[in-house]
């Protein structure tokens, strides 16, 4: 696909440029509660909706449980629905999370990462990502507000396609995104979006002439073989996922892939992590090449389904792996990242020193004094674990 | 137009909930569930919040439903109705999307209780629908434990009939009038010994859903042989005698004005509904005759306040 | 169960059934200890029985007369106990 569209230089925050992107989709259903730092997303939704800009209907729900019920039963009905939350939010929607999924109903999800409870706290941390880890959704991570605005395009295109048929989330970090203005380019009208994504032709949608039973009862003779193709199609959807980020990189000029590198090909020591943080890291990298330190930086555009060869390609020959986790599992070995690229490393049978980093929990902020320190701490020590930049250690 | 009927042989014989469910002997759920989906006429899809009829009926790949059906999960139906319905707008009114109207099946347990946010928010925000409530007065499904609706000395497996409580303390929860305090335009109580009352009232609502009317409520009587401890036989005439007791009120609320459907001119002894039901056994014992007292002037309060309101011209 | 796909790959996806009424295909008569027997003479054709049955086992003959399928009949009795002529009686199975 080689089309040209104009698109318009403009100055939003993250919330905002979400909000953007929805309009552009031409959703026909949003369902959603406030929650900061999500809120501001809902807030211009409405305006649009309530200016006749955005032809939709806004469920303003009771409870995010209900915003994602609510969002459920739209797509069965055969709806573009988008719904956005974050922490408490989230885990208030847990049980339907799965539901969407196993249900194999899309769904875009935008996610204001913010740290769980308790202490309350409405900051960046990835607690409410991880936790939806498990639960068979797509899951994209921004590193801008221009990511945000165009992996929010890019989830619909994905989840709606009848070879995936799985919801998305798209994270954004809470403050540090969501309520950031930066620079970004986005598309002038829906129409001009809708060559990147035509509107939805739902499969298996309500149909009285067709009668479905949606979500029966499956007990020990069917529950593990309808188990066992969910999770076949949520690994296979990764080469659709693939397919589309070329088609939008070509159709916006921005180049999209899983796994972004920077540097790693002579890489000592490389820094694995997820979301707006992938940006201070890169810029210390920079600067750490200037003065002749081999580092890199791998970040995750895409964390589910987990980008594993991609992955495993991009660090197979480091000596010094940092994984950052913007979170905890509490009682686990380390952070939900760790975890992962522990298991995709020995899948791969490749075995470097991995430093686990636990850092920015409840939107501390992650300066390039901590990068340096935690530099040092990955190639000068066999620790496996550091909470980076706490009072005490 | 969906027919108002004064004999059971105008009901059409088209079935859409189907045998071969695994509902147990005597539930007094189908009666209900049939003449819902054959007098709410036209297309039409099913939300089933979880519980009793929700698993027995779609064992998978078996399922007794021959319109769409969604289970989404136990509190969160009339969430999820009001997506389909919210959808079905848009998809209108955007791509000239085919028009149904949307039934929502729950429990006592899914209403009542864990899901009573979810119905009020519902409510509230006015989506069109007609929910029903099956009202079987405990948790039957995982066993019959207690529920806001179980009436006051009913025994169930958690507020069982012990030598120091004898059953559940509390009186039941009044859920139409916590619907009605929505002002909604038409809610009824339903009864299956008064099978044409019930289909008008379907009927009814069914035209009210056409002209865009709504949300409607239906709450259901509903005969559990097992949970009550009562011959499978009996579903029908114990639910003639909720009615001919005063123990359930059989009205209608539309537009705020109250009809009473049955009136009970002289109620039988609330004795002769005890004694049927093994889970009011207990109560039939002379030291207990105190929460027999209680649930009579539970029963003259609420029809003695229910002969009130109906003279009013409307309760909103 | 030969009737529906075995392996995980041939299952309709998301779990759902989009066979409508497959639940005929189980035959819940093998529940039934009595059987409803109709007697036609004193049936009045009020239809109570074939409203109030949970299983659709009251089979609503053209003149609006009944009988009874016992291919689903759970032997509830609602059906006789409904009956304001007494025209079904509940009979042990095996017996008479």
């Amino acid at each position: 696909m080689s089309v040209t569209v104009r698109q318009v230089r403009t100055g939003l925050n993250g919330d905002e440029a979400v909000a953007y992107a929805v309009l552009h989709a031409d959703v026909d259903v949003i369902s959603a509660y406030p929650i900061t730092p999500q809120t501001i997303i809902v807030e211009r939704l409405s305006e649009f909706v309530y200016n006749g800009e955005l032809d939709a209907e806004f469920i303003p729900v009771e409870s995010e449980h209900s915003a994602l019920s609510a969002a459920l039963g739209a797509s069965l009905a055969g709806a573009r629905v988008f719904t956005a939350t974050a922490s408490q939010g989230l885990a208030l929607m847990y049980e339907i999370l799965y539901i969407v999924s196993s249900l194999r109903a899309p769904v875009v999800m935008a996610l204001g990462n913010r740290a769980f409870s308790a202490p309350i706290n409405i900051h960046c941390s990835h607690d409410d990502a991880y936790a939806a880890r498990d639960a068979g959704w797509i899951q994209f991570f921004a590193e801008t507000v221009q990511e945000a605005y165009d992996l929010t395009l890019i989830a619909f295109r994905v989840s709606e396609d009848e070879r995936v048929l799985f919801p998305s989330i798209v994270n954004l970090d809470g403050f540090i995104l969501t309520h950031s203005i930066e620079p970004l380019h986005v598309f002038s009208s829906k129409d001009d979006v809708s060559k990147f994504l035509p509107e939805r032709d739902p499969v298996n949608a309500i149909d009285p002439d067709n009668p479905i039973t949606y979500g029966p009862l499956a007990l020990q003779n069917y529950y593990m073989e309808i188990k066992r193709q969910q999770a076949e199609a949520l690994f296979n959807s990764k080469k659709i996922i693939d397919e589309v980020f070329d088609e939008y990189s070509e159709f916006s000029g921005r180049r999209y892939v899983p796994v972004k590198k920077l540097f790693v090909d002579d890489a000592e020591t490389v820094f694995v992590l997820l979301g707006s943080t992938a940006g201070t890291m890169r810029h210390m990298v920079r600067k750490w090449r200037r003065e002749g330190k081999k580092v890199g930086v791998v970040s995750l555009t895409l964390y589910r389904p987990f980008p594993e060869k991609e992955f495993v390609e991009s660090v197979k020959d480091v000596e010094n792996l940092v994984v950052m986790d913007r979170s905890f599992s509490y009682g686990s070995p380390g952070g939900q990242l760790y975890m992962d690229v522990s298991a995709a490393l020995i899948r791969a049978g490749v075995s470097p020193r991995v430093l686990n980093v636990i850092y920015g929990l409840g939107g501390r902020d992650f300066t390039p004094d901590l990068a340096e320190k935690a530099l040092e701490v990955a190639t000068s020590t066999d620790v496996p674990l550091i909470w980076l930049g706490v009072r005490g250690d | 137009m969906a027919r108002q009927i004064r004999r059971l042989s105008e009901i059409p014989r088209e079935e859409l909930f189907v045998s071969g469910h695994g509902l147990c002997a005597g539930c007094g759920i189908p009666p209900m569930v049939k003449i819902a989906l054959k007098a709410v006429d036209g297309p039409k899809v099913v939300v089933n919040a979880t519980g009793c009829l929700e698993v027995a009926t779609t064992l998978y790949p078996h399922t007794a439903w021959r319109v769409p059906w969604v289970h989404n999960a136990f509190e969160n139906a009339a969430a999820t109705a009001s997506g389909i319905e919210a959808a079905l707008k848009a998809l209108r009114r955007k791509k000239n999307w085919k028009n149904y109207k949307i039934i929502v099946f729950g429990g006592d347990g899914g209403t009542f209780d864990i899901g009573l946010q979810s119905l009020s928010g519902a409510l509230e925000r006015g989506h069109k629908f007609i929910y029903v409530c099956y009202d079987n007065e405990a948790y039957m499904n995982t066993g019959i434990q207690r529920s806001g609706a179980t009436p006051v000395g009913a025994a169930t497996t958690t507020s069982p009939a012990g030598s120091v409580i004898p059953g559940k303390p509390e009186n039941k929860k009044n859920l139409m009038d916590i619907v009605l305090a929505h002002r909604i335009p038409y809610a009824a109580t339903i009864n299956a010994a008064y099978p044409v009352d019930m289909w008008n009232k379907f009927a009814k609502a069914s035209d009210y859903l056409e002209k865009g009317i709504g949300p409607i409520f239906f709450h259901y009587y509903s005969p559990c042989p097992v949970g009550w401890r009562m011959d499978s036989s009996l579903s029908i005439e114990i639910s003639r005698l909720a009615v001919q007791t005063r123990l359930w009120l059989l009205y209608e609320v539309d537009h705020g004005k109250i009809k009473i459907n049955v009136m009970v001119r002289k109620p039988k002894p609330i004795e002769e509904y005890l004694k049927l039901q093994g889970r009011f056994r207990h109560l039939l014992q002379p030291e207990n005759s105190h929460i027999v007292e209680r649930l009579k002037r539970y029963i003259e309060n609420n029809w003695n306040r229910l002969l009130k309101l109906a003279e009013l011209d409307s309760i909103y | 169960m030969d009737r529906w796909p075995s392996k995980w790959m041939d299952l309709p996806i998301g779990g759902v059934i989009n066979i409508p009424g497959t639940s005929t295909w189980v035959k819940t008569g093998t529940w039934r200890s009595h059987r409803p027997v109709v007697d036609l003479d004193k049936c009045i054709k009020c239809l109570m029985c074939w409203v109030s049955c949970p299983d659709n086992s009251i089979i609503r003959l053209d003149d609006d007369y009944v009988d009874v399928d016992y291919t689903y009949c759970k032997g509830c009795g609602i059906c006789a106990n409904v009956c304001p002529t007494k025209a079904i009686d509940m009979i042990e199975e095996g017996g008479r």
